[in-house]
């Protein structure tokens, strides 16, 4: 899986959640710039992320993501 | 409309995922939903839970409004209450709790007497709470207790005092005699929900730990369902009917091609128990006041030998109605449906066959439709589905089944008699009209929800309001009984009406469409008029309001009772008035008793 397949893949996921398919995603894409992230709509989207890669964050991790770039880092380690 | 993805067996990953498309989806249907605002009041993390149980709702034609508690506040809102809480004014309530909420630490040093009072104080704790709720005067839904995810003290763990299990199982059942002794109080089972799901999936720690999730992420939409299930049959909105087909549906074989002798049914193979187990579980929907039906493509002779094998569980009796013939289904079903005085919306329609499923979905899209694959599984896919959740057990309830069935033998004698006075005549009604009595509060409360036809306000009580109707002084209020000759109706119709000096202002006039074109109507306005001039009052005003369902009634307050129209709005609402000074009695056909009005 290279990485441009993830932020495809991701980017999808992203649109579902959010309901919105203008919503495009680069390395440095954080919460700040997607208007309806907020703290309970950040769970729900590292469920279906979880859920899209068949993987499961660690509980750090989670906490550590500064952005989708480094989500997508862990993605591409260990997501399917 | 509904939605599929929203009907069990559903994909919890998906609706997570897509709830907010689901949501947009569902609202813009244009579909007219009841609605209801509800106060949730959480002891973990609930906004998942809410806006699962918003879509399901939605789903079932019910569109909430909800407050949610500040995260564990549940304990001190109900109690102490707060602004937003108060002004929010709920219709319901939904206590979210769960083991993270039992305040008992195992403890095997503890002696039995320190466990025990230790649980008493923890039920007062939630006691407390639901006596507090009561200054809500609406329905509570509560949660019970899930299993721990790990057992401390292993299989002793269910039965010592001290033990987290032991606990669990004592405070489970003493909120079912809470909920035994006190109405309008429903358990939401989450020690079912969670072992129908797998408790070794049902609890995340990570979940919990990052997020205060009682359970896992894929669970939660679970827990919405059940809600979503309570509410909608607390508002009336549960199936009626179970239409069935009969080959390789209630039997295994064809009756036509493999004779009586040939069927699989009873306790011979494994798959006549499968079967037996079917059959039974239909007679037990029946005696809950599911309606039986048969729609079935057979020989009439043969389904009926085929329902009297001396091995099933169901006879011909048990059927309302039983439509054996070779015409489409779905005109079958519309035809049973109109009989029996129901909405195409009541119907659960179980078939084994994926042609016919298809067929009906696509030209009755208000019926359900389980999928039933395997004979050992019809069973769950339709008590999980909740088609018919029960949520209080009124007697009428437990007799609803035979009165569809006199109804249906009522229609064969109306065919029978060629003059309409005639055949009201001949079924020897006797009704009782009276001023509300507290023994039949849940049932009239129940028809104000219920009741969409015959309705000409479509205004919803809870019980506590009509105890406060009943009490109050500036209230006329009335309820009918109807029996005949085939039976009795019990309460099919319901009148409340303000007093305003010498007028009375007729808020609320139902009936159940059980009871149509049997001149209980004008019985009603008999007694109302009966009663109102006993308070001196001069005047009847009657209101009209307009909703997607009681056409019916546009014109009954001038047509049928003879009122003057006094306004109409744009929108179809009117009032119509009546001069009581020198009424004479309508009604001829129903004589009523000397208690009676």
């Amino acid at each position: 899986m290279n990485e441009k397949e993830v932020y495809k893949r991701l980017e999808a996921v992203f649109h579902d959640v959010f309901d919105d398919d203008s919503i495009r995603l680069t390395a440095k894409t954080t919460a700040d710039d997607i208007e309806d992230w907020d703290s309970m709509e950040h769970i729900n989207l590292i469920g279906a992320v979880e859920d899209e890669f068949g993987l499961r964050f660690k509980m750090g991790e989670v906490s550590g993501m500064k952005n989708v770039g480094e989500m997508v880092g862990i993605i591409m380690k260990r997501g399917k | 409309m509904a939605l599929r993805e929203l009907e069990y067996p559903f994909d919890t990953q998906y609706i997570l995922k897509k709830r907010k498309a689901l949501k947009r989806k569902l609202l813009a249907d244009g579909t007219s939903r009841l609605k209801k605002k509800i106060a949730v009041l959480g002891g973990s993390t609930t906004e998942d839970i809410v806006s699962a149980a918003e879509l399901f709702l939605l789903n079932f034609g019910i569109e909430a409004k909800f407050y949610q508690s500040e995260y564990a506040q549940y304990w001190e809102d109900g109690v102490f209450g707060n602004a937003e809480l108060d002004s929010f004014s709920p219709d319901l309530i939904y206590v979210c709790t769960s083991l993270c909420n039992l305040r008992f630490e195992p403890d095997p040093a503890r002696t039995r007497e320190d466990s025990k009072a230790l649980l008493d104080a923890e039920f007062g704790r939630f006691e407390t709470l639901w006596d507090k709720l009561g200054r809500f005067g609406c329905p509570v839904i509560q949660n019970n207790f899930e299993l721990p995810f790990y057992a401390l003290m292993g299989n002793m763990d269910c039965r010592h005092h001290s033990a987290l299990g032991y606990a669990v199982n004592v405070m489970n059942l003493r909120f079912a005699d809470y909920a035994q002794e006190h109405s309008n109080f429903y358990l939401l089972d989450l020690n079912r929900t969670s072992a129908e799901y797998g408790l070794e999936r049902w609890h995340d720690r990570s979940y919990w730990y990052m997020y205060k999730y009682m359970c896992a992420r894929e669970a939660v939409p679970y827990i919405g369902y059940q809600l979503a299930l309570i509410v909608k049959s607390v508002y009336g909105k549960n199936r009626k009917l179970l239409a069935l087909d009969l080959d390789n549906t209630l039997w295994g074989g064809i009756v036509g091609d493999d004779g009586v002798n040939g069927l699989a049914i009873g306790q011979e193979t494994g798959v006549s128990q499968a079967y037996y187990e079917f059959q039974k579980y239909a007679g037990q929907l029946k005696s809950l006041g599911t309606v039986l039906t048969v729609c079935s493509k057979n020989e009439e002779e043969n389904a009926l030998a085929g329902l009297n094998h001396p091995e099933g569980a169901l006879r011909p009796d048990d059927f309302a109605l039983i439509k054996a013939n070779w015409d489409p289904k779905d005109k079958n079903l519309l035809e049973t449906v109109g009989q029996l005085d129901l909405l195409p919306s009541a119907i659960v329609f179980a078939d084994d066959n994926p042609a016919e499923r298809e067929i009906v979905r696509q030209s009755i899209p208000e019926a359900a439709i389980p999928e039933l694959t395997e004979p050992e599984k019809y069973i769950t896919a339709i008590s999980r589905s909740g088609y018919f959740e029960p949520v209080t057990i009124s007697a009428d309830d437990l007799k609803r089944s035979e009165m569809y069935r006199q109804n249906a033998k009522r229609a064969e004698l109306a065919a029978s008699v060629t003059d309409y006075g005639e055949y009201l005549k001949s079924l020897e009604m006797i009704g009782e009209i009276m001023p509300f009595a507290e023994i039949y509060y849940q049932r009239i409360a129940q028809l104000t929800n219920k009741s969409n036809q015959f309705n000409l306000t479509t205004r919803r009580y809870s019980e506590s309001d009509i105890a406060g109707f009943a009490a109050s002084d500036e209230y006329i209020t009335l309820y009918g009984k109807l029996s005949d000759r085939f039976g009795d109706n019990g309460v099919v119709s319901v009148v409340i009406g303000q007093i305003q000096e010498d007028t009375l202002y007729i808020t609320l006039w139902l009936m159940s469409c059980r009871v149509l074109k049997r001149d209980m109507e004008l019985a009603m306005l008999d007694g109302l008029v009966k009663e109102a001039k006993a308070r001196g009052i001069k005047k009847l005003i009657g209101e009209y309001i307009p909703t997607a369902k009681n056409k019916m009634v546009k014109h009954f307050y001038d047509s049928v009772l003879g009122f003057r129209l006094v306004t109409e709005e744009d929108d179809g609402s009117a009032k119509y008035e009546l001069d009581i000074t020198d009424y004479t009695d309508k009604n001829k056909y129903i004589s009523t008793g000397k208690d009676s009005l």
